[in-house]
Formats: structure tokens, C-alpha cells, sequence
């Protein structure tokens, strides 16, 4: 964690209420009403349960699950909406979508550390540059809207697969200075959202930028290749297996450059790109 | 009512520790503050194993969820000797509860120079030996032959007259005669059970999951296993046993005391809610009650039939 310290989590998880729950491009998004957590900083993440039936499938899901909110706002009877990006992937990403309004969900957190601003990351940065993929949208919204807040300019790329894995774009992110990979042609770019970050790099000077991102591993790390290469300071924002979400399990295992590994979930889960080995930790490919 | 117990002289305000390596109350409190040290979740407190050198632990993915529990294999990272006694024991220390460590090494050498050190300091209450490494000059399983796990209490006992503690591995055909061994050998109380051998296949890539290929099953899928082995032990044994195995509740706690465990550790439920051995501990009086116990040290000393 650097620059500004991020909130400190209350101990122990508590139960939050499900004020709505909508299907979006193929996604879901939910809210938690969140009474008594303190606001949480732009790229921290909870970990989540459904309270009833957590476990009701032939024993799993067992373990919460770590996501990062994709909003936050005040709550008018008091406390904090919460909302969550959520893509049915497994046990717990499905249990967590077919939550009901009026459900209750077991939440601990905020964890993690946050997005550092531009001018942290770059002296001499001019603006950021957001590059989102699927469900890893949630994380770029919550950092572009804290930029917006404090007038600092901001670009965003974001990539999908098809139209049913592309939820939450208009909801988060408004129509201005976004522009949309889809890997099926379906919409914007067709091809990677990779692409259209080096088309705005070329057009751009690598001294005064500076990078986010979040998505799938093979996306993140070659965002981090590609700002490596031209020296542009990049944070990505990482996913791992996690069991606890406070450093008690070490299973969020990522390798660092200098050997070793860190945590994720204490030690990201936004890290420097020259900080680790690859994004893509656990991957055939680096074994 | 009462939870205040003992546990081989060491005088504890509740019967409910932590697993060791689930819970790193280092971490906790710089992610929780000091209401980590204010609402201290266990009675007494067991740190991750230490090693003579420091460990970065394995190579990702080190977890697997399962039908309820987990499959790990983190390997034991941790700083080495030197740096846990200059910079995390002190820190330790203030938690507010008595501290046992856990060490490991790979032979009757080193553990010898861990033991003595980490004895010496007076933050540490006891010592617990993980003997699940294989010791270098026999090839074996120190914790799954109980002539070894004899021969290395023997040359242990000798450096200190604070507990030593040895985690018994379930990974045997008879567990009650490594804890015969530990006995004879001069332990003071036996943790059981370590995690159940186990193993995941990537549903996508055809191989194993796990970054070293196999690890260690835990939560309340090992519950019944670690109760039946903490049974057949407490009933072979007269030191202490220490039980753990899926304990997610004040309900799961007293199953392992009625199976003859003096007390309890919470593990990977820690994972799941932090709090978790605060609400094992809040359950406790009406749980003893609801099976009609008037205190914990009648349950402790009850017969099962």
C-alpha cells in the first residue's frame, strides 16, 4: 500500500443485506447494503458469501470468494451500496448471482491496497489510461469515476469476448472517451482490447502516461509487456485462488520479479507491473 | 460459565487455539488495527511453523476448494529463525495470550537448535514440532514412524522444560503409536490432525492443480477422520491431546473434547470468518449446557460409551 493508506477493515465478517440483483450483458450485478464499513479505496476487493445455501451444492462453495466492488455510494438510510460485477463462472460466482433482494450475503473487508493516482505512478502523467477485460471492467469503473471526481482526465479501453460476456458497460461507464474491443467483431474493435491500447499508445508520449488495468491473466500480462517494453509506469490489479482475503492462508501466491512471492490479497491486489514475475501466475506457461 | 482450562501447565482463559499456519496475526493486524489485539479471536495463539532458513513456499496454485474444505499446498513460507526471533516474536507477544511456536527441519540437528532458541526466549509458552518433512538422513516421514518420532522427542527433550508439542499427521494406518512414540519420547501433548493427503486435477488443462501436485485436505470434510483418530489417540495416550479438524463451531469444538481432545483449534474455518474462533467460543456454554455439561471440565473428563 503506498501513498494515501487505505481504510482499515473491521474485524470478523458481518452479514449485508441484497438490495437489488440485475442481469446485465450476460453478467450479473448486485448490491450489498454495507451499514458498517468504512468507504473502500479503488481497486480493493471483499470477500463474499451467500448466507443461506453457501455449501448447498454437493458441499461448495465452501470458501468466500474475493471480488472487487464495481461501485460505491452512499446509501440513503444510511451505510454504503455496494456493487459487484459478477460473470458465473463456478460454484461461487453462481451462487453469489442467483442472490435474491432481501437475501443476505456474509461480507469482510475492504482488503487490499488501491489504484495509485497518475501523478503517484508518473510525475509527469498527463492522464490515465484504463484497460478492462470481461468481468475486470469492475475495478477499472470504480478508479475512472474516483478520477472523474478529482478532475484528472482518463481514456478507456475495454475488451470482451462476445455480447454475452460484456455486462456493466453503460451502467459504469459512460459512453465519453470509452472505446470497445469485442474478440468477435460483434462491436467497436474487433480483436483484443490489447489492440486498441497500442493504437493509443502510438499516437501518445510514453513519458507522461500512465497505465491500469484489470481482466483475464493472458490480457494483464501482456498489458504489462507492452508497458514494460516503453517504460510506461503500469498497475494491474490481479486475481488469484484465495481463501481468507487477510493474509492468513498465503494460497494468493504471485511470483515477484525479485523471487519469491507475495500475497495478493495484503500485498495487492494492485501491484506495480515491474513488481512481479508475470500476471500469469499458475499458468502453464511459467511452470 | 467458566471456559478457563489448562493445557500441560500453561493456564488458559478458554479451551479454543488457532491451527497453526491459519491464522497470521501479524497480518490481521495491520489489515484489522487493534481491534485484532481488543477482540483476540483464540486463548492461545500458535504461529505458522519456522525454519532454520527462510521459505518462499510453492509454486502457485496452492488451493483447491472442495466439497467442504480446502486442498493446500503453500509450503511453508516463512522468514527462517533468525528474522522470526529479531522481528515477529515481539510482535507476537502482544497479542495477549500465551504463544506456542511451531517449528520444522529436516533433521534432529537443526530442530535441536530451533528448539533451544525459540524455548529460550521468554514470549514462548511451548514448542510445537512439525514432523511431517522427511528427515534427511532416513529418507522417512518423521511424523508417520514412531520409532523416529521417539528418537527425536529423546534428543529434544533434554533443552527445555517447556512443553513440547507434537502435530500428529493423519496420514497413517495407526496414529496411536506415532503418539505412543511422541509419549515415550517425553512429549508433553500431541495436536492432531495435520491435513489428509489429497490431490485436484485441472478441469481444464488436464493436469494436476496444485503447483506441487498434491497437497493437504482440511476443513469439515476431515472433521469425522480427525475425530475417530483423536478418539483411538486420547484413549492410548495420557499427555494431552490438542484436537483439530474442520472445527467451525462451538457444536464441531465439543465433538473433538467428548473424543477425549483437552482443547481445540480452529483452522481453515479462520479463512472463512475471521472471527471464527470468537464465535466458537461464544457457543460453547450453551453447547455444553444443551448436552448437559454444568462446566468445560466435566466434558473434558466425560467417558464416551
Amino acid at each position: 500500500m503506498r501513498g494515501e493508506p487505505c481504510p482499515q477493515a473491521p474485524f470478523g465478517r458481518r452479514l449485508c443485506e441484497v438490495a437489488e440483483s440485475r442481469e446485465s450483458g450476460g453478467y450479473r450485478i448486485f448490491t450489498l447494503i454495507d451499514a458498517e464499513g468504512p468507504a473502500p479505496r479503488p481497486g480493493q476487493f471483499y470477500m463474499l458469501a451467500a448466507a443461506p445455501e453457501w455449501g448447498g451444492e454437493g458441499g461448495r462453495p465452501y470458501l468466500p470468494r474475493a471480488i472487487s466492488y464495481a461501485r460505491v455510494s452512499e446509501n440513503l438510510t444510511g451505510g454504503l451500496r455496494l456493487d459487484f460485477l459478477i460473470d458465473e463462472v463456478g460454484p461461487g460466482t453462481s451462487r453469489l448471482a442467483r442472490m435474491e433482494p432481501g437475501e443476505s450475503c456474509h461480507l469482510t473487508g475492504p482488503f487490499g491496497s488501491r489504484f495509485s493516482l497518475p501523478r503517484e505512478l508518473n510525475p509527469n502523467a498527463a492522464g490515465a489510461i484504463l484497460v478492462g477485460g470481461g468481468i475486470g471492467i469492475a475495478p477499472m469503473a470504480v478508479l475512472r469515476r474516483e478520477l472523474v471526481d478529482r478532475g484528472i482526465p482518463s481514456r478507456s479501453l475495454l475488451g470482451f469476448r462476445d455480447q454475452a460476456h460484456s455486462g456493466g458497460i453503460d451502467e459504469l461507464f459512460g459512453c465519453d472517451s470509452t472505446r470497445l474491443a469485442f474478440e468477435d467483431g460483434s462491436s467497436g474493435h474487433k480483436g483484443y482490447v490489447t489492440d486498441l491500447l497500442l493504437q493509443l499508445l502510438e499516437g501518445d508520449d510514453a513519458s507522461s502516461a500512465a497505465v491500469y488495468s484489470c481482466g483475464p491473466p493472458a490480457m494483464l500480462e501482456a498489458v504489462r509487456q507492452i508497458c514494460l517494453e516503453r517504460k510506461i509506469p503500469v498497475e494491474l490489479a490481479l486475481e488469484s485462488p484465495m481463501a481468507c482475503g487477510y493474509g492468513a492462508c498465503f494460497g494468493c501466491a504471485v511470483p515477484k520479479a525479485e523471487g519469491g512471492y507475495l500475497r495478493l490479497c495484503i500485498d495487492g491486489p494492485v501491484v506495480r507491473g515491474e513488481e512481479i514475475a508475470t500476471a500469469m501466475a499458475g499458468e502453464p506457461a511459467v511452470e | 460459565m467458566d471456559l478457563a482450562t489448562d493445557l500441560c501447565g500453561i493456564e488458559l482463559n478458554g479451551p479454543v487455539l488457532n491451527g497453526s499456519g491459519t491464522f497470521d496475526a501479524l497480518a490481521a493486524r495491520r489489515v484489522f488495527g487493534d481491534t485484532l489485539i481488543e477482540e483476540f479471536p483464540f486463548h492461545c495463539y500458535v504461529s505458522k511453523t519456522i525454519t532454520m532458513n527462510p521459505r518462499p513456499g510453492n509454486p502457485p496454485y496452492r488451493l483447491w476448494e472442495t466439497p467442504s474444505g480446502m486442498i493446500n499446498s503453500i509450503g511453508l513460507p516463512g522468514p527462517g529463525l533468525d528474522r522470526f526471533l529479531e522481528r515477529d516474536l515481539g510482535a507476537m507477544a502482544e497479542l495477549g495470550v500465551p504463544l506456542i511456536v511451531s517449528v520444522m527441519a529436516d533433521c534432529a540437528e537443526d530442530f535441536e537448535v530451533l528448539v533451544e532458541r525459540v524455548a529460550a526466549r521468554e514470549e514462548v509458552a511451548a514448542v510445537e514440532l512439525n514432523v511431517s518433512c522427511p528427515n534427511v538422513h532416513s529418507g522417512l516421514i518423521v511424523g508417520e514412524q514412531p520409532a523416529e518420532t521417539e528418537a527425536l522427542m529423546k534428543a529434544l527433550r533434554p533443552i527445555t522444560a517447556k512443553p513440547l508439542i507434537v502435530k500428529l499427521t493423519p496420514n497413517v494406518a495407526n496414529p496411536q503409536e506415532v503418539a505412543l512414540g511422541a509419549e515415550a519420547g517425553g512429549a508433553d501433548a500431541v495436536s492432531m490432525i495435520n491435513t489428509v493427503k489429497a490431490a485436484a486435477i485441472d478441469p481444464v488443462e488436464n493436469r494436476t492443480w496444485l503447483g506441487v501436485g498434491a497437497g493437504g485436505l482440511s476443513g469439515p470434510a476431515v472433521r469425522p477422520i480427525a475425530l475417530a483418530q483423536v478418539r483411538v489417540v486420547a484413549a492410548t495416550i495420557e499427555i494431552p491431546v490438542i484436537g483439530m479438524g474442520g472445527i467451525g463451531d462451538a457444536e464441531s469444538a465439543l465433538d473433538f473434547i467428548l473424543a477425549g481432545a483437552r482443547v481445540v483449534a480452529v483452522g481453515t474455518e479462520n479463512f472463512r470468518d475471521p472471527r471464527a474462533g470468537s464465535v466458537v467460543t461464544a457457543g460453547l456454554p450453551a453447547a455444553l449446557a444443551r448436552r448437559g455439561f454444568a462446566s468445560l471440565a466435566e466434558a473434558q473428563s466425560a467417558k464416551l460409551d
